[in-house]
């Protein structure tokens, strides 16, 4: 029984059919892939799973229970989590803020122990330090911890997406473009964090990526969306060279 | 010449909070002792109520008295006292630190106290001026929950303020006073003062319940546009009170009781910072600058905003609903023409001279924009013209205010500044 399963899914923008019966199955321990040009649907499809978009047609199912039309906080507190392709970090607030606000559906002292700095509230509060510790420690930037991340290097926000999105101790993981705009040494490393979160954690993470070799190297299926249809799905290999997926990127090739 | 300084600044840093409070007693006691026969001697007609100031722009030719007058009383016996006393309060403050907290703060808050009181206890402009100095400061930190913590423009707080002074003024007039509107008194007035916290937290109750006519479309809307309904918000709880008769519309409300003296008000403005303190500063209070700085964000990573929402807007309201109902009582008259656009504009320029996001801002704001409108009253007109033109400079150089983006936290404030081994 797969964790997270999709059926034929869609999503109408007024007129505009932005997903066209998509669908999904995925089981805890793989990763898939989401390839296809620049406004095929991908992030719309992201939206759509976490419920900042409710589906016009089609069911989503985590675990065997429906998710549509659940609130995102809800849905995100049951085990989905994800990063954004353009980085929506908190720019007022320090690193390790960041890690500990993962925690907020996990909080039990209530509006009482908020006002009243209970010693609840103290265990409670030192309790999601010390684990946003252990997982900066893991990301490799602890050292960054008290630091705005306004003032951060891109690689290293990145990585405090990374490290936020984990924190909520997800299920299933979807990354939105998580190496864009990155270097290749960055590159190397953030593909490194993601192996580890895989295999670690056993998580199931969802990958959208434009990188090939990003793609071609994690990702065990691939799925190839233009205009919200899937047009074709398989192993990397299968997906290089198939001549949809290469219409679609590179245009028809005209007979001369 | 700069060296000097250098030195001097450095020494001064080292002394912990409880020195500077130690040198502050000293001063007020002082100036209860010669203040009267100084000023006399220095031909000030009586001891200057707001350090001089009021003086010196009235009677320019007083200028060197005045500043005479502040030296002495003030700036030397607080220099001397706190410098002399370095390590003596150094070793104390550490003394307490090691004690539990609570005990520490209690007679940093006790010493505070004293020195409002008798500062306050030289006449009775004073005490009005300090009494509305601290509500000011609930006031303004009750609007930063909203304006700053969380990041939307709430111009209803008059209208807060408004509901809790009513709420807590129809409670008392009605329970512990004979008026002609309402009757005779219900209860012995006895029992007034004790009950005088229920009136309190009635008020902000009101108040919280009128600000679900503003959380509510903040689920919906954001910026501009919540900034635009809680203005209307404020001008219909303005009007609704303007054609109530039962409170006698737009006369207003008269003949509260004395009970908000000084404790009261200073007690209720020391709850209202550590209880607000303590919510802005873990997680859950944290989630208020989440949903500021990205609302998306907040809900994937598991924020109800929702709640956060209307719990932000909730415990603003009651703050200053609280604030108001004290307000109320400290004039022993209310009327709705107090709490309109000009409220507005006074609450916001402490909160956005003081600085977003942070208690010592709006404390900071509060006391000086109070002081500055009282002290600068002799110019008449041309105050309204300095007051926003500091404003103007401090947006110019600072944009988020004076002190913004920090934290309290009361355990550095209390903290030895020396390591009472060492000399200097």
């Amino acid at each position: 029984m797969p964790f997270l399963r999709i059926q034929e899914m869609s999503h109408d923008f007024g007129g505009l059919r932005a997903v066209h019966n998509y669908n999904l199955e995925i089981g805890l321990g793989q990763i898939r892939g989401l390839i296809g040009p620049n406004g095929a649907g991908k992030t719309t499809i992201f939206n759509l799973i976490t419920g900042i978009y409710m589906p016009t047609e089609g069911e989503i199912l985590l675990d065997g229970k429906k998710i549509n039309g659940l609130q995102p906080h809800q849905i995100a507190s049951m085990g989905v989590s994800r990063t954004f392709q353009n980085l929506l970090l908190w720019r007022h607030m320090t690193v390790v803020e960041h890690v500990k606000m993962a925690h907020y559906s996990k909080i039990s002292y209530g509006l009482f122990g908020a006002f009243f700095g209970t010693s609840k509230r103290q265990r409670e509060e030192a309790e999601i330090e010390e684990k946003a510790y252990t997982l900066l420690e893991m990301m490799g930037i602890r050292h960054l911890s008290d630091q705005v991340v306004l003032n951060l290097p891109y690689g290293a926000q990145r990585r405090v997406e990374m490290a936020r999105a984990l924190a909520t101790e997800p299920k299933i993981l979807l990354l939105d473009e998580p190496t864009a705009g990155m270097n290749p040494e960055e590159l190397v490393q953030i593909m490194d964090i993601i192996r580890r979160a895989h295999g670690e954690l056993g998580l199931a993470i969802l990958l959208i990526e434009h990188r090939m070799k990003v793609v071609m190297e994690l990702c065990e299926i691939i799925q190839t969306l233009d205009f919200g249809q899937v047009i074709a799905e398989g192993t990397p290999k299968e997906i290089q060279n198939d001549p949809k997926v290469i219409d679609a990127y590179l245009g028809k090739e005209r007979p001369i | 010449m700069r060296a000097w300084i250098r030195t001097s600044t450095s020494a001064f840093s080292q002394v912990p909070l409880l020195g500077w409070l130690f040198g502050a007693l000293i001063a007020v006691a002082l100036e209860h002792l010669v203040g009267t026969p100084l000023a006399l001697a220095l031909g000030l007609p009586k001891i200057p109520v707001l350090f001089g100031f009021v003086i010196m722009l009235k009677k320019p030719i007083l200028i060197p008295s005045a500043i005479l007058y502040v030296l002495c009383i003030y700036v030397v016996p607080i220099g001397v006292t706190t410098r002399l006393s370095i390590s003596r309060t150094n070793r104390l403050a550490a003394e307490l630190f090691r004690s539990p907290i609570v005990i520490s703060v209690a007679v940093h808050l006790a010493l505070l106290y004293a020195i409002l009181h008798m500062w306050a206890g030289i006449n009775d402009y004073r005490l009005l001026v300090l009494k509305l100095t601290l509500i000011a400061i609930m006031v303004t930190l009750s609007l930063n929950v909203i304006n700053g913590y969380m990041g939307e423009f709430s111009c209803s707080h008059p209208g807060f303020m408004a509901l809790g002074a009513y709420g807590a003024s129809v409670f008392t007039v009605v329970l512990f006073v004979d008026d002609r509107l309402f009757g005779a008194a219900i209860l012995p007035p006895a029992l007034g003062p004790f009950m005088f916290p229920i009136a309190l937290i009635l008020g902000g109750l009101v108040a919280s319940l009128g600000a679900l006519a503003v959380a509510i479309p903040s689920f919906r809307t954001r910026g501009d546009y919540l900034a635009i309904i809680s203005l209307a918000f404020m001008f219909i709880v303005k009007s609704l009170i303007e054609n109530l008769e039962f409170v006698r519309g737009p006369r207003g409300l008269s003949g509260q009781p004395d009970w908000a003296n000084l404790p009261t008000v200073f007690l209720w403005t020391v709850i209202c910072v550590w209880i607000i303190n303590n919510f802005v500063r873990c997680t859950m209070g944290k989630a208020l600058n989440a949903v500021r700085d990205n609302e998306m964000a907040a809900e994937a990573m598991t924020v109800n905003t929702r709640r956060t929402k209307i719990v932000a807007f909730l415990f603003s309201a009651f703050w200053a609903g609280v604030a108001g109902g004290l307000f109320a009582h400290v004039l022993g008259y209310v009327n709705p023409g107090t709490f309109g656009i000009q409220k507005l504009a006074e609450v916001l320029a402490m909160v956005y001279f003081g600085g977003l996001n942070s208690v010592y801002g709006a404390v900071v704001g509060a006391v000086s924009i109070s002081l500055l409108g009282e002290v600068l009253r002799p110019l008449e007109i041309f105050k309204w013209i300095i007051i926003p033109l500091l404003l103007i400079l401090v947006m110019i150089f600072r944009p988020t205010g004076l002190i913004a983006f920090k934290e309290l936290n009361v355990t550095n404030l209390v903290k030895p500044k020396q390591n009472p081994d060492e000399e200097m």
